[in-house]
């Protein structure tokens, strides 16, 4: 078995043993970029240095017999660029941002490093998160490790991939409206959005603050459980974080769902979801159903309505989030500007792809005077109507099942040149974030061309411990996790 | 043609007095170097969040409510999006349609009349940077040590008719903030500023003229000439046939005239909408009695006090109460025994005549209430004498000495000693024979100059109606 | 809900602080009205009655107490700067 297959939890006991150290941990991650980065181009940046020099004081402490080991200990992390880093370049994969070198950590970076996790790079995504295919990257696409023709989904599409090719242990991605859930199913991984306020969003780079989410993308949900335990928890830095116990997550993984009821949303399972995809979270909808778990058809009939409420809400708050980006403090500022004016606009136009100028546009317009009520406002009150039919379901079920994605991974350029295809591949996830709920995306099963598929498990708020406790059952009785891309099925480490 | 009347609105914005910024821990004290009082939250790094200072909350309800407002129990903060050097995030956190406080009021008297002026609103919000021009190759420079110090802003309903009328608002507004301690209130510092929209009407016509807004005026004094001189000129423009333009305008102190900044062409669509960093805040009945039972003593209420209690005039007791300094100044003083009303008189004749004269503030000079009340005393007690007091008076304000101390070190006692002031009395009769005999032939007056000659030899310090005493009744026996 | 034109499509990048080639108004008021259409569908929905969601969570007076934190070394505010000049960061003229 190769290094990167093994837990977190594998890993941490041969550290123990003292079969591993955290050098060894560094170099294989940093020799597996180098072997299969050139092609994936998950990265952005990685810095090699700072990650060998936190490896070497890790194993120091280890020399020295020292017991208090952080929960991550030694494990390579890869974190989406929009996460910031101090002293280590953060870009959002924004030209505008090419050269920021951030002042301070975001408190999902302090927690990992107070949680001993090294990070080693900065994971490619789509530019300010905006984008489920990680096209919309200022410096280069991201490839799907399962088929180098496919996307890795995005936004958080580098730490996707990454995780596929085991480039890391683990990764953090963030998810506005399915960025962590899609790529997660596009690439074959687990990736879990905890609830609005569980995780601190201080130092994430505001995409849509309201939406806005981190968190971790691994290979199986065990190890996810771990980084959630690590990054979870209030943050006094952070208003909208939530001031709710952080309960262990791992002690939820009891491989039991006897008794549990699954609600399957009709609007998620039928017209517009590919067969394929059908047929697979069909199974295994089958197979928790073998393990004492029950489900049946709901109806949340605002689904429809989700994805242009969401494009509304989350478009309004970005183009407020990204005005800082003008060039004054920090940021690649035009130099051929004669005035103030010219200097904003030439910064952010040189600075910005095409799809955050759109989006900037549509948010701006939303927001503008005589256009409020009918665009910002309407979407508003759609997404209480969205809370409610979750509300309704939650009555009755524990938690709710659906496909992640409409269909497996896309083709590269397939989709960007049609703004509204794109987006419509969001319905699956953009209910979930609207109503703040956590939910995590499990693989079950692949294409006839061999792409994965991930099925959805949706939970109440502030309940991971319930979608992971499923989630991680039906792991346990399923093998489609184990399953690696050509690129990644040779002996490593 | 008809008479006009001026309708003029005032919007304040005063500095709240907490230690830390209204979303992060920065100082907010005045005058550091440029940008060592930033962190990346007022910076508005990528990815930055705002927490709400408790403390900047509480003052703005304090304010509302010393201002007579109702609080909004329900209310929010809002973002106001527009692109400008001094504002980081490009966009101000600021309150739209749920003002912390609301349909407030001041009472103000302007010639012995009272006028109740009617705040429409008042909001919290964060300041911006400071803008200066830079030395070398004509570009801007930015400076945010003071980006997120927390601010009310408080905008008057359009009642006020005349320039007199806004000082006065202004004047009683300074007063109340002052009172209840939730700002410095320094106009020169910046941490109270003031702009204007002025528009005049026919008399009898009800809808509002256009109106301009002025802004830029730093000080009482400029802000009364810059609305007199934009009142005269929107006159000046209906009387020879043309239209006010709705505009911002600028006072131009060197200039002494109001100047166009920008038009209305270049009207903003702020974009408001609702801060999804800060969650909704809710205040209750029992925060608002809290707060409420917090604030002290209001300018009204003192200048009643001083009128019931004191036997001050009302005029006497509006100018010490206008400001906290000098009302405290007043009270304290009073606290000694003294007499309030010879109080009144040195702190309004004496002590606010020096203050005026040397351009300086209460806070500025030496002198302490305790000094002021015990040099009153030894007047009262014939120690010293009202002029030999104002040497001592001088010293105090100088030097902040105790009175009595003054009197001791320089020999300022008053010669009350009848043995001695009869021997010098003798020698001036002695000396001034013409003024005796002017006397004797009924020239009453002459007595006068007697007595200043006694004085001089006295070097002031003899007690005056003993001396006059001691004269007359030499020259009767003579 | 009508349709964006070129000219609104000009003045909200001139709002937001976009330069958009002459070339590529057309496809941006395109592509807007497409979204617009698109989101024309909320329309269809009655929401007279429903409250606004504005916020993400119901929790409210999230506040810190005013306590000072340390500030920033003045060099590393300004790390980031395009351009500085004595201590503050510089921009083209705001002044005429």
């Amino acid at each position: 078995m190769s290094l990167f297959d093994k837990k977190l939890s594998e890993i941490h006991s041969e550290l123990r043993s003292k079969q591993l150290s955290a050098s060894d941990l560094v170099e294989a991650s940093l020799t597996r970029i180098k072997e299969v980065d050139q092609e994936i181009k998950a990265v952005l940046t990685v810095d090699e240095e700072g990650a060998r020099r936190q490896a070497k004081a890790l194993d120091e402490r280890l020399a020295k017999g020292e017991s208090e080991q952080g929960l991550l200990f030694a494990l390579p992390a890869g974190v989406k660029d929009n996460i910031v880093t101090e002293g280590v370049r953060t870009t959002c994969a924004s030209k505008f941002l090419s050269n920021y070198d951030p002042i301070y950590d975001a408190t999902a970076s302090k927690k990992l490093k107070a949680a001993d996790a090294v990070i080693v790079a900065k994971c490619n995504m789509d530019e300010f998160a905006m984008g489920g295919s990680t096209e919309n990257s200022g410096f280069y696409e991201t490839k799907n490790p399962w088929n180098p023709a496919y996307v890795p989904g995005g936004s958080s599409g580098g730490s996707a991939a990454a995780m596929a090719a085991r480039e890391f242990f683990f990764t953090l991605g963030s998810d506005t409206g399915g960025s962590i859930r899609q790529p997660a199913a596009f690439c074959g991984v687990v990736g879990l959005k905890p609830t609005y306020g569980r995780v601190s969003r201080f130092g994430l780079v505001a995409f849509a603050s309201s939406l806005d989410q981190i968190g971790p993308i691994t290979k199986n949900v065990e190890d996810a459980a771990y980084v959630l335990q690590a990054i979870a928890g209030y943050d006094e830095y952070d208003s909208t974080s939530a001031k709710v116990e952080v309960p262990d997550f791992l002690s939820a993984l009891t491989g039991d769902v006897k008794g549990l009821r699954i609600g399957v949303p009709k609007e998620l399972i039928g017209d517009g979801i590919d067969s394929e995809v059908r047929d697979a979270v069909l199974a295994a909808l089958k197979q928790l159903e073998s393990m004492g778990a029950t489900w049946s058809e709901v109806s949340m009939r605002h689904t429809e309505y989700a994805v242009p409420a969401y494009y509304l809400l989350s478009s309004s708050e970005a183009s407020s989030n990204l005005a800082r980006f003008d060039g004054v403090r920090y940021g690649v500022r035009a130099d051929n500007a004669d005035n103030l004016i010219e200097m904003y606009k030439e910064s952010r136009s040189q600075g910005f792809g095409p799809e955050v100028k759109r989006r900037i546009m549509l948010g701006t317009y939303a927001l503008s005077s005589g256009y409020y009520d009918a665009y910002y406002k309407k979407a508003q009150q759609v997404r209480t109507l969205i809370i409610r039919d979750f509300t309704e379901v939650f009555a009755n079920f524990d938690v709710i099942l659906h496909p992640t994605t409409p269909t497996t991974a896309f083709k590269l350029g397939e989709h960007i040149n049609d703004p509204v295809k794109m987006y419509l591949e969001d319905i699956c996830t953009v209910p979930v974030n609207l109503a703040g709920l956590p939910a995590i995306s499990v693989p079950c099963g692949f294409s006839s061309k061999g792409l994965p598929i991930g099925m959805q498990i949706v939970g109440k708020a502030f309940d991971e411990s319930t979608i992971l406790r499923v989630a991680h059952a039906y792991e346990q009785a399923t093998t489609h996790h184990l399953k690696k891309p050509e690129l990644v099925r040779g002996e490593i480490g | 043609m008809s008479q006009f009347e001026t309708v003029i609105g005032l919007e304040v914005h005063a500095e709240l007095s907490t230690n830390s910024k209204i979303f992060c821990g920065c100082p907010t004290t005045f005058g550091a170097p440029p940008n060592t009082h930033t962190c990346p939250i007022c910076l508005g790094h990528p990815g930055v969040l705002p927490v709400t200072n408790k403390q900047a909350v509480e003052f703005a309800m304090k304010a509302a409510l010393a201002l007579n407002c109702e609080i909004s129990r329900e209310t929010k903060f809002d973002r106001k999006n527009y692109f400008y050097p001094d504002l980081p995030k490009a966009y101000q956190i600021s309150q739209y349609d749920q003002p912390i406080g609301k349909n407030g009021w001041i009472d103000i008297e302007v010639n012995g009349e009272k006028k109740r002026i009617g705040i429409n609103r008042l909001h919290l919000e964060e300041d911006a940077g400071k803008l200066t021009h830079a030395e070398y190759g004509g570009g801007t420079l930015v400076d945010y040590n003071r980006v997120g110090v927390p601010l009310i802003e408080i905008v008057s309903e359009p009642d006020i008719s005349s320039p007199e009328e806004a000082k006065a608002y202004l004047e009683k507004l300074k007063a109340i903030l002052q009172y209840t301690e939730v700002s410095d209130v320094r106009m020169e510092q910046g941490s109270l500023r003031c702009d204007a929209n002025v528009s005049i009407r026919p008399v009898g016509q009800k809808e509002l003229g256009t109106k301009t807004e002025l802004k830029n005026m730093n000080s009482f004094r400029n802000v009364q000439l810059g609305l007199e001189y934009e009142v005269e000129r929107q006159r000046e423009v209906v009387k020879s046939g043309g239209k006010v333009t709705q505009e911002t305008r600028r006072w131009d102190e060197a200039g002494k005239k109001t100047v166009v900044m920008r038009s209305k062409e270049e009207a903003h669509d702020y974009r408001y909408f609702p801060d999804p960093d800060l969650v909704r805040m809710q205040i209750s009945e029992e925060w608002i009695e809290a707060v409420k039972a917090s604030i002290p003593e209001l300018p009204d209420a003192r200048q009643a006090r001083y009128i019931d209690e004191y036997g001050l005039s009302r005029e006497d007791a509006g100018v010490i109460t206008i400001s906290k300094d000098s009302a405290d100044f007043f009270d304290e003083a009073v606290k000694t025994g003294a007499d309030p009303k010879a109080v009144a008189n040195w702190l309004m004749g004496d002590l606010f005549g020096y203050l005026n004269a040397n351009n300086l503030e209460l806070a500025d000079v030496k002198i302490t209430p305790q000094g002021l009340g015990e040099m009153i005393k030894l007047i009262e007690k014939g120690t010293i004498s009202t002029k030999i007091a104002k040497v001592v008076f001088k010293e105090m304000v100088e030097t902040g000495k105790e009175p009595a101390k003054i009197v001791e070190e320089q020999g300022l006692v008053q010669i009350s000693d009848e043995g001695e002031l009869k021997r010098i009395v003798d020698e001036v009769i002695a000396a001034n024979p013409q003024s005796v005999a002017d006397y004797k032939a009924g020239k009453k007056q002459a007595v006068g100059y007697l007595v200043g000659q006694v004085m001089k030899q006295t070097k002031g310090k003899a007690n005056p109606p003993m001396v006059n005493k001691l004269l007359v009744e030499a020259i009767e026996q003579l | 809900m009508s349709a964006i034109s070129r000219k609104e499509v000009e003045h909200v990048a001139d709002l937001a602080r976009l330069q958009l080639p002459e070339e590529e108004i057309g496809r941006y008021t395109k592509d807007l009205n497409a979204i617009l259409e698109f989101a024309a569908k909320l329309s269809e929905l009655d929401t007279s009655n429903v409250e606004p969601t504005s916020h993400a969570t119901d929790v409210k007076n999230v506040m810190r107490e005013d306590v000072n934190r340390p500030s920033l070394p003045r060099e590393v505010a300004l790390r980031n700067a395009p351009d500085q000049e004595d201590g503050q960061l510089k921009v083209p003229a705001v002044f005429e």
